[in-house]
């Protein structure tokens, strides 16, 4: 039990490390507050006009607004394999190999803050769209779920984040991996309805984790028919974490093994 | 030394026989040494050597293919936990974090040591202030000059009050006026009853610092000796000579009989003692060879391990 303590202690430490080094960098300040809100008014005020929704004949700002969300959990997130890249390519690593302290808690500390800064990354872009207009109908129990999924997704990214920074053998090849899951809502029915789509992109939009994750929020948030996206967007998330986690461990202990 | 310890070990350190390859780069061929308690080891190598592979492996972070080696009395690669307790480590790549200030630093690995908030603060506190901190203990590592840094990353191996102390080359790079800081927090370390292994590149660190120096080369020990002895046995000053003609040289070895080396129409000579300079311009004068420059200068590492590897072969 003291065991569980001690560990989870040191955990929070390393988390309270991460986030005050994201507030010391411009960089991380505005990954985390200002990009979401540029990303919310380009989309609604510049897209916006342009793109129409299809046959969900939703109005743009809500067809949008969940993919915006995942875009600014997600570049956050992707940057979590900048942070562990640095701590195994600098010296970093070795320092908290001399402490008395599971080699585990030093990624595990990069995913927690990770989705306690991208969460709120969220939460800024919420913000600016419901100020552009957006008007949620979602019960506290809606929100609650909204609040889940968007963990899930921000864990999801975070967790593939880790393992590509533990492959990676420098930060900035490590920086590339933003690239992938910033675009990933793209590809996705979450931006540009995706029965408008070239079959090949079709497909992949529709089997791909941001089309049933943007679905699931626009359902919450809105107040429209769920379907299954619920339940194949959690398989989903849980997925890719089932996946990535013990694989991104098992690197881990590679990389920092005797 | 008059150190009271718990567990009173005579001798801090022991490696014997300790091997490492990287692909099929032998990297270590076979390292003895030893530190006893209390004093300091100075490993004395140039890039490449294995001086680097040496400390990783006695500080757990590296297993060794063969050999052994116990660190206060515990196997590094059996014991590695009992061993981590007992050791700092100041690492060549700087191990603190530049986005956290000096402060913040100290006190993330006095809590990561499980020091509790007000003691692991204290612990903090007493390390800025005896490592000359205090000024700019609230500002971004990031802003440090590279001896300020180098401090702090000694402060930061000393949280946990440890016994042995390895320093992989805590000066390279830095000036000397941070230099000589350095090294006076050093020898405060060590007076204060810490062993201590640094490794370094510099003969005169080594000098300054060491009760004993183990010259490494090609990760083989050549010389396991007191500064002083490898001192003599390298002679205090180098005598370079050059001649008037490059004809001359084997004329002019022959002559000094025991040279250091000779390239081209240049001939260093390990002088012993002041009275060798002028026994060997006689002895070049008697032999008719006419010299055109002297210059006299201290050894090198160089000069070193030429000395020692030529007495080796």
């Amino acid at each position: 039990m003291s065991g569980v303590l001690t560990a989870a202690a040191d955990l929070r430490r390393l988390v309270v490390r991460d986030l005050r080094r994201e507030v010391r960098v411009l960089d991380g300040l505005i990954v985390n507050t200002a990009l979401p809100v540029i990303i919310m008014v380009l989309f609604v005020y510049v897209f916006g006009g342009a793109i129409t929704t299809g046959s969900s004949g939703l109005a743009y700002i809500d067809f949008v607004v969940p993919a915006v969300l995942l875009m600014s959990g997600g570049y956050g997130a992707a940057l979590t394999a900048v942070n562990i890249a640095g701590d195994m390519t600098g010296g970093m690593i070795d320092r908290f190999r001399t402490l008395p302290i599971g080699g585990w808690v030093v990624p595990a500390g990069h995913v927690v803050a990770s989705v306690l800064r991208n969460v709120a990354a969220c939460g800024f872009a919420l913000l600016a769209a419901v100020v552009l207009g957006f008007r949620p109908d979602a019960s506290l129990a809606d929100w609650g779920l909204v609040l889940a999924l968007v963990a899930g997704y921000v864990l999801a990214m975070s967790s593939l984040a880790v393992l590509w920074g533990l492959l990676v053998k420098s930060t900035q090849a490590a920086g590339a991996f933003s690239f992938v899951v910033l675009f990933l809502p793209y590809l996705s029915d979450g931006v540009v309805p995706a029965e408008t789509m070239p079959a090949v992109l079709r497909d992949f939009a529709y089997n791909q984790p941001v089309t049933p994750v943007v679905a699931t929020l626009r359902s919450l948030l809105l107040d429209l028919p769920m379907g299954s996206s619920g339940v194949v967007a959690a398989v989903w998330l849980a997925g890719v974490v089932a996946v990535s986690a013990p694989i991104a461990a098992v690197l881990f202990r590679r990389r920092t093994a005797a | 030394m008059n150190v009271i310890h718990s567990t009173p070990l005579t001798d801090s350190v022991r490696a014997r026989g300790l091997t490492k390859s990287f692909g099929g780069n032998k990297v270590l061929a076979g390292i003895d040494l030893t530190v006893p308690t209390g004093s300091l080891l100075a490993l004395l190598g140039p890039n490449g050597s294995g001086k680097t592979t040496t400390v990783r492996i006695l500080t757990t972070l590296l297993a060794p293919d063969g050999g052994t080696a116990t660190v206060g009395g515990h196997d590094v690669t059996r014991e590695g936990v009992a061993v981590r307790r007992m050791i700092g480590l100041t690492a060549q790549q700087a191990t603190v974090d530049d986005l956290l200030t000096g402060r913040e630093n100290l006190e993330l690995f006095a809590g990561l040591y499980h020091l509790k908030g007000r003691r692991a603060r204290r612990r903090a506190e007493e390390l800025l202030e005896r490592f000359d901190l205090a000024g700019a203990a609230n500002r971004l590592v990031g802003t440090y000059s590279g001896g300020m840094r180098r401090r702090l990353d000694l402060a930061a191996s000393m949280v946990s009050a440890p016994r042995i102390l390895f320093l992989d080359e805590p000066t390279t790079g830095l000036d000397p006026r941070s230099r000589a800081e350095l090294w006076s927090v050093i020898r405060e370390l060590l007076a204060s009853g810490t062993t201590i292994l640094l490794t370094t590149q510099y003969l005169e660190e080594a000098d300054q610092l060491a009760d004993r120096v183990v010259v490494i080369s090609g990760g083989r020990v050549v010389a396991d000796d007191s500064p002083a002895a490898l001192k003599r046995q390298v002679g205090t000053e180098r005598l370079v000579l050059r001649l008037s003609a490059t004809a001359d040289a084997p004329r002019a070895a022959a002559a000094l009989g025991t040279y250091a080396g000779v390239e081209e129409r240049e001939l260093t000579l390990a002088l012993q003692g002041p009275d060798h300079l002028r026994r060997a311009l006689d002895a070049l004068h008697r032999a008719g060879v006419g010299v055109e420059h002297v210059e006299l200068r201290t050894p090198t590492l160089d000069d070193v391990f030429f000395e020692l590897t030529a007495a080796a072969a």
